[in-house]
């Protein structure tokens, strides 16, 4: 399916906000103002825009503790999103949620979240909200190498099927299971069979693509948003930092991100084709990357320049009332 | 005598242990680390906070098993194998994560032998991270051990110092019922003097840290060293402490605590988790119940407020019980009469 100009450039630009967003924290986090952990989502950015692109406010996502992109490509708003992860009380969940647990309810994000698998059955719920409205929504979830072997995924996918609810399982595997390769922590030969096994249809995609993303969420929604029940988008990526922020990556081979990063970047991927078919400019892409490098740069000011928190604020929001 | 970090100490508990007794497996995600990485090398982790360091090249895979990222099953698979004669150790990474596997400690570890009479038994260590002070927010941040102290079958560990986590770590691994073992993760780093040789601390004994006859101040796991900085400063105006530490509280050492209030008569309690259901709560109210007659002042709770672990900086300060807070506590009780 060919995508007009305008949706072609809001894809790049979400794809540059979360690449530019992350790689401004890598420089950042090592000068000590940011509290807590740190894991960056640099390099599956085509996984997270190419879904988030063909979702509306009314569709609900969840996230992971790698979240940011998530967060960025459901629209949240990028100087608040810096500002919480700086904890500052003007944060986007006012500095109490932090990097793991940014979230946006009004624009249907439902949470990054510190559990692995924690997400799952929440999107499985958040689908029967969407079944019951009847406005053709769907709610998504995201699932790594590591959440694809939590007893939760399991139990959320077979739900979702028993119940055939609009929810659209993301696999995105960057290979790594914290430090452990997926391809250890996977017991099955062909993953993508065990998600079938649910009775669940899957659409593979490449993760380095966009449009090849972009082309098998078309595929899950056209089925999810149609009484089809749930689909699942299974991807392939890699991520360019380690677990977490810090993290020496011993389990890596030598050179195996730069040679990615040289070979196989989402982005570079993304400006190839579209220049390269006369889609997009080279100007109109480079004048996107300034306008968001010049966005970043004013939301890390922002941020250092955050409020701090009146100590009254540490008893607010533990329930709505009591 | 050497000194080492709690990490350190800990880390060799484990060493002597699976030297010692071929029994004793490890399991976890990323005790080793690596398995299936494009480096080939294992060992990448060693733990996240590197607890389990040399355990793989020296005991091998068998015995110190990486696993997928499926806490209920690690659990499980530690209950399992503890029945059938092993001695597992297995690791939540976050004392958070126990949400995940709640059922095979609460259900299943915990009520094994009062089930199942005296034939079974379940000697399983559940290590697990714990505590505020790293920014971690509210699901890497958390001191669950009033909910596993709760639970009748369950020991709780909560070591406060590096020679005090080495012995509790061999008599936990030696002890036949499961054991959870809570290390604060902003203890890690702290280091005392602490023997080469194995030695196993008894469960139930706390430590007298510091003695004094005016306040009797008990305090959990990173707490005690901020009760200890306290007392410093309240000996300074002549306020003199008891420090206590219970070192486990599942067995809680009662008479020590006991002993101690019917000396001073007032009693601190300081507990890094919320309040309601705390370990500052129940030690009061054994207290109360056990050496009213001996109270000459209310007794003061100093815990964390009713609230999940904030992120931000300034407000997880505010959230953990401060020094000043415990010295402001015990001045009150001497205030009182």
């Amino acid at each position: 399916m060919q995508l007009s100009r305008e949706q072609l450039l809001r894809a790049f630009r979400s794809m540059v906000k979360i690449r530019e967003f992350e790689e401004r924290l890598h420089i950042e986090n090592p000068k000590g103002e940011i509290p807590g952990f740190l894991h960056l989502y640099a390099g599956q950015e085509a996984v997270a825009v190419g879904l988030c692109e063909q979702l509306t406010e009314r569709d609900y996502i969840i996230s992971t503790h790698r979240g940011h992109g998530h967060c960025i490509a459901k629209g949240c708003d990028i100087p608040a999103m810096m500002l919480e992860i700086y904890g500052r009380a003007e944060g986007l969940c006012n500095g109490k949620g932090g990097s793991m647990h940014i979230a946006d309810v009004t624009k249907g994000m439902m949470g990054a979240n510190g559990i692995v698998g924690g997400g799952q059955p929440i999107a499985v719920g958040a689908a029967i909200a969407c079944k019951m409205r009847g406005d053709g929504s769907v709610a998504a979830s995201f699932t790594g190498d590591g959440a694809a072997n939590q007893g939760t995924v399991f139990e959320a996918m077979n739900l979702a099927v028993v119940l055939q609810v609009p929810k659209v399982f993301v696999f995105e595997m960057n290979g790594y299971s914290e430090h452990t390769g997926g391809s250890y922590s996977t017991g099955a030969k062909d993953p993508v069979q065990r998600i079938r096994g649910f009775g669940i249809p899957v659409f593979e995609a490449d993760g380095f693509d966009f449009f090849s993303v972009h082309d098998a969420v078309r595929q899950a929604l056209e089925v999810s948003r149609n009484g089809g029940g749930p689909t699942a988008v299974y991807a392939q990526t890699t991520r360019y930092y380690g677990h977490f922020e810090g993290d020496p990556m011993l389990y890596r081979a030598p050179g195996e991100v730069e040679r990615l990063r040289a070979e196989n970047d989402c982005l570079q991927n993304f400006r190839a084709r579209v220049t390269q078919a006369g889609l997009l400019a080279v100007d109109d892409l480079d004048e996107i990357e300034t306008q968001i490098r010049a966005l970043v740069e004013h939301s890390v000011s922002a941020a250092k320049a955050g409020r701090g928190h009146a100590p009254a604020e540490l008893l607010t929001n533990v329930y709505a009332s009591y | 005598m050497p000194v080492k970090t709690m990490r350190e100490a800990i880390n060799e508990a484990l060493h002597q242990e699976m030297a010692r007794d071929p029994r004793v497996i490890v399991l976890g995600e990323d005790v080793s680390g690596g398995a299936g990485g494009t480096s080939g090398q294992r060992e990448a982790a060693g733990g996240v906070f590197g607890l389990t360091k040399g355990l793989l090249p020296r005991f091998g895979e068998a015995r110190v098993i990486d696993t997928p990222i499926s806490e209920a099953a690690i659990i499980g698979a530690a209950n399992g194998a503890a029945l059938a004669g092993l001695r597992p150790v297995a690791e939540i990474m976050f004392a958070d994560f126990v949400g995940v596997c709640f059922d095979q400690i609460l259900n299943q570890a915990a009520k094994f032998r009062y089930m199942f009479g005296p034939n079974a038994k379940a000697p399983l260590v559940i290590r697990m991270t714990m505590g505020a002070g790293m920014g971690a927010a509210a699901q890497h941040s958390q001191t669950l051990y009033p909910l596993f102290t709760a639970i009748p079958g369950l020991k709780v560990v909560i070591p406060s110092n590096a020679y005090d986590a080495k012995g509790l770590m061999i008599a936990a691994i030696r002890d036949d019922d499961p054991v959870i073992f809570l290390e604060h993760k902003m203890l890690y780093g702290e280091s005392c003097e602490v023997p080469d040789e194995p030695y196993a601390l008894p469960f139930g004994e706390a430590s007298l840290v510091r003695a004094g006859d005016d306040v009797t101040i008990v305090a959990f796991a990173r707490m005690v060293n901020f009760a200890r900085a306290a007392a410093d400063e309240l000996a300074a105006e002549g306020i003199h402490c008891d420090v206590i530490d219970p070192r486990t509280t599942s067995p809680l050492d009662e008479d020590m605590i006991l002993e101690s209030v019917r000396a001073t008569g007032r009693l601190v309690v300081v507990d890094e988790s919320p309040p309601r259901c705390s370990l500052a709560a129940d030690v009061a109210a054994m207290v109360a119940e056990r050496a009213f007659g001996y109270l000459k002042a209310p007794v003061r709770q100093v815990t964390a407020p009713h609230t999940p672990v904030p992120f931000a900086t300034d407000l997880e300060s505010l959230y953990i019980p401060s020094p000043e807070k415990i010295v402001q506590a015990a001045r009150a009780t001497m205030a009182s009469r």
